[in-house]
């Protein structure tokens, strides 16, 4: 049995078949599962200044960049192994300098706001056993976990749940669009409007206290009477709600308050942001835009802690999210492991990483590694090299070494790295 | 196993919606769907589309001729999610300690496995649908995102 990482639920019951040290055929993992396992379409290769050099070379020109840099940001980890993670922040504390990943601009405030143990959250074998009512919140499970359903959520049978969800469960999707899980919770798709969700989340809060609620009263007093009836609820959070609601996640507190069988999931699409977010947070007590300042931490909106136990102070700002970075052209140097900003970021942002020197560690071209100034190739985890994530509800998983590879792995390179520092 | 976009690039591709669907690609997933047949196409018909209209019908030829027990499956619309797989109440009876609570299979005797991220279809003579005791089923047809099962 081989461990998928594809996406943050970290299947663990892939079969695979290995011939001439290339995975061959996989096993219960979906397409973009079986896809991500298969490996690279387009392979990295070490570079400099988009030149071909060995990996030796291109560690030490890294190395150099950073040292020189006045305000060098660390970024992703998503895709890396927490073994990797925890090299990265240990990085991050070296050169005194800002570290951040995606979930800066998605799930990382929910995250944060699980680890404070503001929301009940659970285990996603409970979700199996015992869930009788399901909310897709803003999350299109099907679409980007797509195992979600019937590994957990919806469909399996479970120990509480023996009539499956034929009888035994109600899914409902709250959402702008009518998405693939919408269309699954068929006679309960609520769709909201475009960040709707405040509204939507304040008159379900409304229904639920017994007042009518000021908005849409017959869908909302429906609704509110489904989710009342739970015995076991959770609420899956995708990315829609929390982009809605942003820095408000205390009127998602206060509805999570009034369901007392509810719990709160988030959705995660990369395999271990999740992890970075736990390993981060172990670190400094924030989830993400952190900067680590002479002896200091500074994490943002700006909370300045002062930890003299382990000797660092930190500041947490949003000026230490990639996007704030880059937009206020703060950051002289950036080195990106396991992600692909380009890809994701709005182009307005993209001119001042294009015009910084930025180093990437992956295992596959990505539109990232096509601008940087030094590329450096590393082994796919989970495929080529082992390590430990952390499942989207928190469960550690290990990952599985399938094929053997020359290729170091990230926790290797940003030692590297570290020494030639 | 022919795709939407093979089909797109043989219709006519000028969005005149007289087929009833809003754009030609729309047409071109309800022709793989078999939701709707060549023929509803008129402008096809008519003359300067005689090759492309052969090649469309050998295209759609193989799925028309479906298992003997008449379930396709459209392994390009499958995402391999599985849903499927859980769902089958064969699945459930004969696998209650694998594909019934959602892990992965973990004898033969299921109708639906996923290979290679897409849904294998095996042991087809069980299915509920088929057998003197036959009900009309759906219970794999609803659960699927995509489409991808249909039984003609
Ligand atoms: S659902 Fe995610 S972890 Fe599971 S097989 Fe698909 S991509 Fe891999
Ligand atoms: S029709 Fe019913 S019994 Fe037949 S394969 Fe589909 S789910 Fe299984
Ligand atoms: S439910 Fe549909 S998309 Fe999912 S595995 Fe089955 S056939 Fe494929």
């Amino acid at each position: 049995m081989a461990t998928c990482p594809g996406c943050a639920l970290l299947c663990d019951d892939i079969d695979v078949i290995v011939e001439n040290n290339r995975i061959k055929e996989t096993r219960n993992a979906c397409r973009r599962g079986a896809a991500r396992m298969k490996g690279c379409f387009n392979r990295l290769a070490p570079s400099i200044a988009q030149k071909p050099v060995d990996i030796e070379s291109a560690i030490r020109k890294a190395a150099e960049i950073l040292k020189v840099a006045k305000s060098p940001m660390l970024f992703g980890f998503s895709n890396s192994t927490c073994e990797a993670q925890v090299k990265g922040i240990q990085l991050a504390k070296k050169l005194g300098a800002i570290i951040d990943d995606t979930s800066s601009f998605c799930q990382g405030l929910l995250i944060e706001t699980i680890f404070q143990e503001k929301f009940r959250t659970c285990m996603l074998e409970d979700v199996r056993n015992k869930a009788d009512v399901l909310v897709y919140w803003g999350s299109d499970a099907q679409d980007s976990e797509p195992r979600h359903l019937s590994r957990f959520s919806y469909f399996p049978r479970g120990e509480s749940r023996q009539r499956g969800y034929e009888e035994d469960r109600i899914a409902v999707a709250i959402d702008v669009r009518e998405s693939n899980t919408a269309k699954i919770c068929k006679g309960h798709f609520y769709r909201i409007q475009p960040k709707g969700d405040r509204e939507f989340i304040l008159a379900l809060t409304d229904a639920l206290s017994g007042k009518v609620p000021a908005y849409e009263p017959k869908k909302i007093l429906e609704l509110a009477a489904i989710l009342k009836k739970a015995e076991f609820g959770v609420i899956f959070a995708g990315i829609g709600l929390t982009y809605s609601i942003k820095e408000d996640m205390e009127i998602l507190v206060a509805l999570a308050d009034k369901l007392s069988n509810f719990h709160i999931m988030p959705m995660v699409g990369h395999y271990n942001m999740r992890g970075f977010n736990e390993n981060l947070f172990k670190e400094t007590g924030f989830v993400n835009r952190v900067k680590f300042e002479g002896k200091a931490v500074q994490h943002s909106p700006a909370e300045v802690l002062d930890t003299p136990s382990r000797g660092v102070t930190l500041v947490h700002d949003d000026k230490y999210s990639i996007v704030e970075a880059l937009r206020n052209e703060s950051i002289d140097a950036l080195l990106v492991a396991g992600s692909d900003p380009l890809s994701s970021l709005p182009r307005s942002l993209v001119r001042h990483l294009a015009s910084i020197p930025v180093i990437c560690i992956d295992p596959c071209v990505t539109m990232t590694s096509k601008i940087t100034a030094v590329t450096i190739p590393c082994a796919v985890s989970g495929v080529e090299s082992g390590g430990t994530a952390v499942r989207m509800d928190g469960k550690k998983i290990e990952l599985s070494k399938i094929i053997e590879s020359d290729y170091p792995t990230d926790e290797e390179l940003l030692t590297r790295l570290m020494e030639a520092l | 196993m022919v795709t939407v976009m093979e089909l797109y690039q043989l219709l006519p591709k000028t969005n005149c919606k007289i087929c009833g669907e809003s754009t030609c690609m729309a047409f071109a997933v309800a022709l793989l769907g078999r939701k709707r047949n060549i023929s509803d196409c008129t402008p096809l018909l008519e003359g300067n589309f005689k090759k492309q209209k052969e090649k469309l019908e050998v295209l759609l030829l193989p799925s028309a001729g479906a298992e003997e027990t008449g379930m396709i499956v459209h392994p390009e619309l499958c995402t391999g999610c599985g849903n499927c797989v859980v769902a089958c109440p064969v699945d459930v009876a004969n696998d209650p300690r694998g594909a019934a609570i959602g892990c992965a299979p973990t004898n033969d005797k299921v109708i639906f496995k996923v290979v290679d991220g897409k849904v294998m279809a095996s042991n087809i003579k069980e299915c509920r649908r088929f057998g003197k005791n036959r009900v009309l089923c759906y219970a794999c047809i609803d659960p699927c995102p995509t489409g991808a099962i249909e039984f003609v």
